[in-house]
């Protein structure tokens, strides 16, 4: 061992830990103030899953989310961190009530914002018509507690990308933060090519995978506010430029939102792949974006210049 | 799933003071270890849920080996299991057993 962990100073951690690389634990001990975070039904609780066992499957006693309160930048927060390699984050019934539970707590109290670090493949297929309710209910209450006054902030960076139910549930979030690679998407490329053949999305194609899916193309369409390099620290910082960017919620910005999607689909709706999305909106040598370094690509998009800012 | 348990004496209590601790994630080849502080000082116990069936004696070496070089007395580890070998099984219960010896909490 070299020096012990704890002779590092935190912010020094979280600049050196990809984020992509921690556990759902770790980001959120490195995410918020040094040693702030307090966890709600802990794995000492033992509330897994009661339907794993049933399949001879076995179960995680966090049943794969940790959900809790913390401090960023001295301010209260909630928080919820999947954990990407327990059955690819995703969601069942267990799991996703601990979510719900967090948001309903979040609209009741009505002004301290929630982060979802999501990093999940969708609902866990052993667990379907629970994991499906789930998803439904942590919709709805993203969106209750969003009218209450709640700004809801994901967080997307993981090894599992953010797809099915929780590409849905990143839809309803007030903002997010992106890297390059958190994928986000609903359907993810198997199920596309399962679907539509090979010559509509060819999964193994890693490179239109990225393209198609990763954080550079969803930071220029918009759909993402922030790109964030691969460190917890960067994780960090965009967490609070976004809770202190996000407007009030209502009716208003629901129209905007509408009007928003509606102008992508009329401006890239005939494109055949990212780069001609990326070459419609004005950037030059579109092919060379997924080379960009992080620092380069951020500059380029702010001066495309999109987020949803004004809609969401 | 194939439940085992361990129980051992213990020469000496184990260090710190945290009252429970955690490590691991459960996946393939990988498994979680909870670690809580609720026996006596000369005992501990290992409950044990693994996905891989018949490996008892090699669980019972890899545990007997762990308490006779960590001497985790008073510690109680909960282990749910994705088939991890035996090297990567010592390597979380040495992590689990520096975890919860922190003097936070």
């Amino acid at each position: 061992m070299t020096a012990p962990l704890s002779h590092i100073a935190p912010a020094e951690r979280a600049r050196s830990t990809s984020f992509n690389e921690a556990s759902a634990r770790t980001r959120l001990d490195l995410l918020l103030d040094a040693g702030s975070l307090v966890e709600f039904i802990g794995p000492e609780q033992r509330e897994v899953s009661p339907h794993l066992e049933i399949f001879g499957l076995p179960e995680q006693f966090d049943d794969g989310i940790v959900v809790g309160h913390g401090r960023l930048g001295g301010a209260p927060v909630f928080v919820a961190a999947q954990e990407g390699r327990f059955m690819g984050g995703a969601f069942g019934e267990v799991h996703g009530a601990k979510l719900t539970g967090l948001l309903r707590a979040a609209r009741e109290i009505g002004s301290i914002p929630v982060l979802i670090l999501l990093d999940t493949g969708g609902v866990r297929l052993q667990e379907a018509n629970a994991g499906e309710l789930a998803i439904a209910e942590i919709m709805r209450a993203v969106m209750e507690a969003r009218s209450a006054g709640v700004k809801v902030i994901g967080l997307i960076g993981g090894r599992s990308g953010c797809y099915g139910g929780g590409g849905l549930i990143a839809g309803c979030c007030s903002a997010l933060a992106v890297s390059e690679a958190g994928r986000i998407a609903v359907s993810g490329p198997e199920v596309i090519e399962t679907n539509r053949g090979v010559e509509e999305f060819d999964s193994r194609d890693r490179a239109l995978v990225w393209r198609t899916m990763g954080g550079k193309h969803r930071r220029l369409l918009g759909a993402a506010d922030v790109f964030a390099d691969d460190t917890v620290q960067d994780f960090r910082e965009a967490a609070l430029e976004l809770i202190g960017l996000i407007g009030p919620f209502g009716l208003d910005r629901l129209k905007a939102e509408q009007g928003r999607l509606a102008d992508r689909l009329r401006r890239f709706g005939a494109c055949q792949d990212a780069v001609d999305v990326w070459t419609v909106e004005g950037v030059a040598h579109a092919e060379t974006v997924p080379e960009l370094p992080a620092d380069q690509f951020i500059a380029l998009a702010d001066r495309i210049g999109r987020s949803s800012r004004d809609a969401r | 799933m194939e439940d085992l348990s361990f129980h051992h004496p213990v020469r000496e209590r184990a260090g710190g003071i945290r009252q429970s601790a955690i490590v691991g994630v459960v996946a393939s080849g990988n498994l979680e270890v909870l670690v809580e502080r609720v026996l006596p000082d000369a005992e501990c116990a290992v409950e044990i849920k693994t996905a891989a069936m018949g490996f008892g004696e090699v669980w019972s070496a890899v545990i007997g080996d762990f308490v006779e070089r960590y001497s985790p007395g008073g510690l109680k580890f909960s282990i749910n299991d994705g088939g991890a070998r035996p090297d990567t099984v010592s390597l979380r219960l040495a992590q689990a057993v520096r975890l919860i010896a922190g003097s936070d909490r």
